[in-house]
Parts: C-alpha cells; sequence; structure tokens
C-alpha cells in the first residue's frame, strides 16, 4: 500500500517538476481565466445582479480546467512515454491519480488567483461557495484527467475532449452554482461530493482499460 | 419487424377516444424508457466486455447504444411537440425528463464522435466501453441534477399533470410500450446482424484474396 | 382538425419517418451486403475452377 501511495506521489511531482520548468499550462490558465473574467464584465449587462456573475464564474472554471486538461497527457504523448509507464511495474491506477492530483494542483493554483479576482471585480463569494469550488475541482480533475487520456489516444484529440467532458461536468456546474447562490447550500455541497465519489471511483476502476494496448 | 410496425399501429386507435394531446404519451414515454433500456444494454455489454472481453460485446454495446441514441433523439423531437400540445412552446427547461434526455444526447453523440476517432481495435473497445459505463453512471447523477437545478433556475415551473391513467389507458401504454420495445430490440438485432455480415465478408475477403 | 390533434398527428408522424429513414438506410446497407456477397461468390467460384 506505501508502494502505490510512493507510486502516485513520484507521478505527481513528476508532472509537477516538468510545469515547474516548462511552464507552459499553468501561465495559458491563468491568463485565460483573468480574460474570461474581463469579457464577462463585458458580457453581463448593467444590473443583470449577482446571480449571473456566479454562473458565469462557473463558465469560466470549467474551460479554464478544460483547458488544463487538454494538455494533461500532452508530456507523455510527446515522449512516448504512456507505453513505458503502462509497462512499469506500478499499479496502473497510480497513473490516473498521480495526474489527477497533478492536474488538481493546477487548477487551484489557476483558482487562487481567479476566486480572489471575482469577488473583488463581481460579487463577493462566500464560505459554502468555497467549498463548492473545491468539491468540484476534485470531480473535474477526477474525469477529466480519464477523459483526456481517453481523447489522447483518438485522432481529434484536443478536439473531441470539450465534447466529452461538457456533457459530464453538467452536474458539476448545478451543484456548484447552486452552492454559490442556493440559501440552502450544504444540498449541493452533499450533491457535489456524491458526484465525486461516484465518479473517482469508477475512473479509478476504469483507467487501466483505457491505457492498456 | 414488420410485426411490431403492425402492432403499433393497430395499437394506436386503441387509444384514439382519450384525451387529444395526452395521445402523444403512448409514444413518448415508452419511447424514452426504450431509449433508457437501450443505454442499459449498451453499459451491460460494455461491462461484459472488460470482465470477459470478446469482440462481441463490443459491436453488441456499441448497437445497443446506436438504438439507444434512436430513440433518444425520437424522445426529444416526440417531447418538444408534446410540450407544444400542452404549454405552448416548443421547448421547456422545467421539464426534467427532457433536459435529462438532452443531456444524453449529447453525451452519447460524443460516444460516436469518440468512437470513429480511435483507431479499430482492442483499445477502442475498451475505451467505447469505459464511456459506455459512464453513461449509466450519469443518467441518474444527471436526473438528481437536473431536480436540484430546477430549485434555482424555475422557483416556479409549470405544474405538469401526472398521468392519472385509468386501466384501459394503463393497459394501452403497457401495449405501447411492449410493441415499441420489441421494435427496438429487433432494429437492435438487425443491426447486429449486418454489422457480423459486414465482418464476416471482411474475413471471407482476406481469405479469398490470399 | 383541431391543433392539438395536428400536434398528435406531427409526433406519430415524425416516430414514423424515422422508422422509414432506418428502414431505407439497412436496405441500401442490405443492397450492398449483396453486392459483396456476389463479388465474392464469383471470386470464390473462379478461385474454385483454378485451383
Amino acid at each position: 500500500m506505501s508502494g502505490y501511495v510512493a507510486d502516485v506521489v513520484a507521478l505527481a511531482r513528476k508532472d509537477l517538476r516538468l510545469e515547474l520548468r516548462a511552464r507552459d499550462t499553468l501561465p495559458a490558465m491563468l491568463l485565460f481565466v483573468l480574460s474570461a473574467l474581463a469579457v464577462f464584465h463585458f458580457a453581463l449587462p448593467v444590473g443583470a445582479g449577482d446571480d449571473a456573475a456566479y454562473g458565469l464564474l462557473w463558465v469560466a472554471l470549467v474551460f479554464t480546467a478544460l483547458l488544463g486538461l487538454a494538455r494533461a497527457w500532452a508530456p507523455e504523448r510527446a515522449g512516448g512515454v504512456l507505453d513505458g509507464l503502462v509497462l512499469a511495474p506500478c499499479d496502473r491506477s497510480a497513473i490516473w491519480l498521480g495526474k489527477t492530483i497533478a492536474t488538481l494542483g493546477f487548477l487551484v493554483a489557476a483558482e487562487i488567483v481567479a476566486l480572489p479576482a471575482f469577488a473583488l471585480l463581481f460579487a463577493p463569494l462566500d464560505a459554502t461557495a468555497v467549498a463548492g469550488v473545491v468539491l468540484a475541482n476534485v470531480g473535474i480533475c477526477a474525469v477529466g484527467s480519464l477523459l483526456a487520456a481517453m481523447a489522447a489516444s483518438s485522432r481529434a484529440r484536443e478536439l473531441i475532449l470539450p465534447l466529452l467532458f461538457l456533457p459530464l461536468s453538467i452536474p458539476l456546474v448545478v451543484g456548484g452554482v447552486g452552492s454559490s447562490i442556493s440559501p440552502e447550500g450544504g444540498k449541493y455541497l452533499a450533491f457535489l461530493g456524491l458526484y465525486d465519489a461516484v465518479f473517482a471511483i469508477l475512473s479509478w476502476a476504469s483507467f487501466e482499460y483505457v491505457v492498456t494496448e | 419487424m414488420a410485426a411490431a410496425i403492425a402492432m403499433i399501429f393497430l395499437v394506436a386507435p386503441e387509444d384514439a377516444d382519450q384525451g387529444i394531446s395526452q395521445k402523444i404519451f403512448y409514444f413518448h414515454v415508452p419511447i424514452a424508457l426504450t431509449a433508457y433500456a437501450g443505454f442499459g444494454l449498451g453499459a451491460l455489454k460494455a461491462l461484459l466486455l472488460l470482465w470477459k472481453g470478446g469482440e462481441r460485446y463490443d459491436l453488441e454495446s456499441y448497437t445497443a447504444i446506436h438504438q439507444g441514441t434512436i430513440f433518444g433523439a425520437l424522445t426529444l423531437l416526440t417531447g418538444a411537440i408534446w410540450a407544444k400540445a400542452s404549454w405552448g412552446v416548443w421547448w421547456t427547461w422545467s421539464s426534467n425528463q427532457l433536459v435529462l434526455f438532452l443531456v444524453l444526447f449529447l453525451f452519447y453523440c460524443a460516444y460516436f464522435m469518440l468512437r470513429f476517432s480511435i483507431e479499430p481495435g482492442a483499445r477502442r473497445e475498451r475505451i467505447s466501453a469505459v464511456y459506455a459505463l459512464f453513461g449509466v453512471a450519469l443518467i441518474p447523477v444527471s436526473f438528481f441534477a437536473i431536480r436540484l437545478a430546477n430549485d434555482f433556475i424555475h422557483p416556479t415551473v409549470f405544474t405538469r399533470e401526472g398521468p392519472q391513467m385509468t386501466d384501459t389507458m394503463f393497459a394501452a401504454f403497457c401495449v405501447a410500450w411492449a410493441a415499441i420495445l420489441a421494435l427496438a430490440y429487433l432494429m437492435y438485432r438487425v443491426e447486429l446482424a449486418g454489422k457480423r455480415v459486414d465482418a464476416n465478408l471482411r474475413e471471407l475477403r482476406e481469405v479469398l484474396s490470399q | 382538425m383541431s391543433a392539438g390533434e395536428k400536434y398528435v398527428a406531427a409526433a406519430y408522424g415524425v416516430v414514423f419517418v424515422f422508422v422509414l429513414v432506418w428502414v431505407a438506410i439497412v436496405a441500401a446497407k442490405l443492397a450492398r451486403l449483396e453486392r459483396e456477397t456476389a463479388e465474392l461468390a464469383k471470386l470464390a467460384r473462379e478461385q474454385h475452377t483454378d485451383g
């Protein structure tokens, strides 16, 4: 078991270190989410109210995550490393978990900038809303890193990932927007937790089938 | 297949004397349930593929999902017409079933996109199977999500009269459902047979050209 | 025909058209399979007489 954890940590750390060296995903995500917020200011009519702004925040978050996920398996693909990793003597689901943690790291880093910016420019975020973002992040990265691996083995690659991901992200957006604007946000947080549990287990169990030849 | 179509047309007049726009119900709901059956069968076969392996499950899963998607599209169309007939609008976001089918339709269209952009082989079979399994997990989760979303998107909804069915209406509904299920199953068998013949022919061609 | 009846007819018509299109696609496919089998049968017969 400790071997499993060590594998996951090593894989996640490899991704984070690669990113620190190359710096090609995180700056793009940051710039994207800030630009999106700037665009939303002009997309919202005057007096549209805070509720509409929360909805747009979730659109921005989902698309920022997509931007990161589209690049998630790029290093492996470029070096042809994935086939080697699959043959390596570690549990294949560890590869998925490592990738999920790494993309989660990128997404959280982007949100550490984006959420205060949103609170400053548009509307305040309370603790329930932030908890909603955290829970949705887990679901986005768990499902997203699996779907990105699927998309990476198709011809269309970047083109197909949003098609696969957006229908699956609808429940997350519902939960996230609900936790931001509903007075009874706890219900939505519980729903997000349920989504995370269901899809994380499913992704964890099925990743092996996606990457083996 | 001819039998099933004949059955549907024999069944249709049976409920002709009940309320006007209600009659769509006899078609719409069985089609929706049949679409679920298609998705469910597709996921079941996908599970069998991952569990036991074997090309035949891939083909069966794909065909079942294909039927599910056809009936899903029909659900959307008949649902839109029903919405127009009873509420005066072509689309209403407050009808949970319709929104769910929109989500599922998008999801399964992506399934076909994914499938057609991967080279045929064991890997495609497994990726399609995993995606099909995600589909059945998405059905209840989305349903729940859409119920929750209605709380904040539509504080007041059209109250949809639950069909209070009399015995004869219920009987007609069951017959219609059986007919549509039979139709879908026959369509599934026909398509499956066609795909198998295709595969056999390809093999035959290879053998002959040696 | 009342508006309600029109919508009912439209709904049933849509289903009918879908099934019709499906049958047409299957018919086209069947025709293609027929052509292919004929071609393969010819090929097989030629090889048989050659061999």
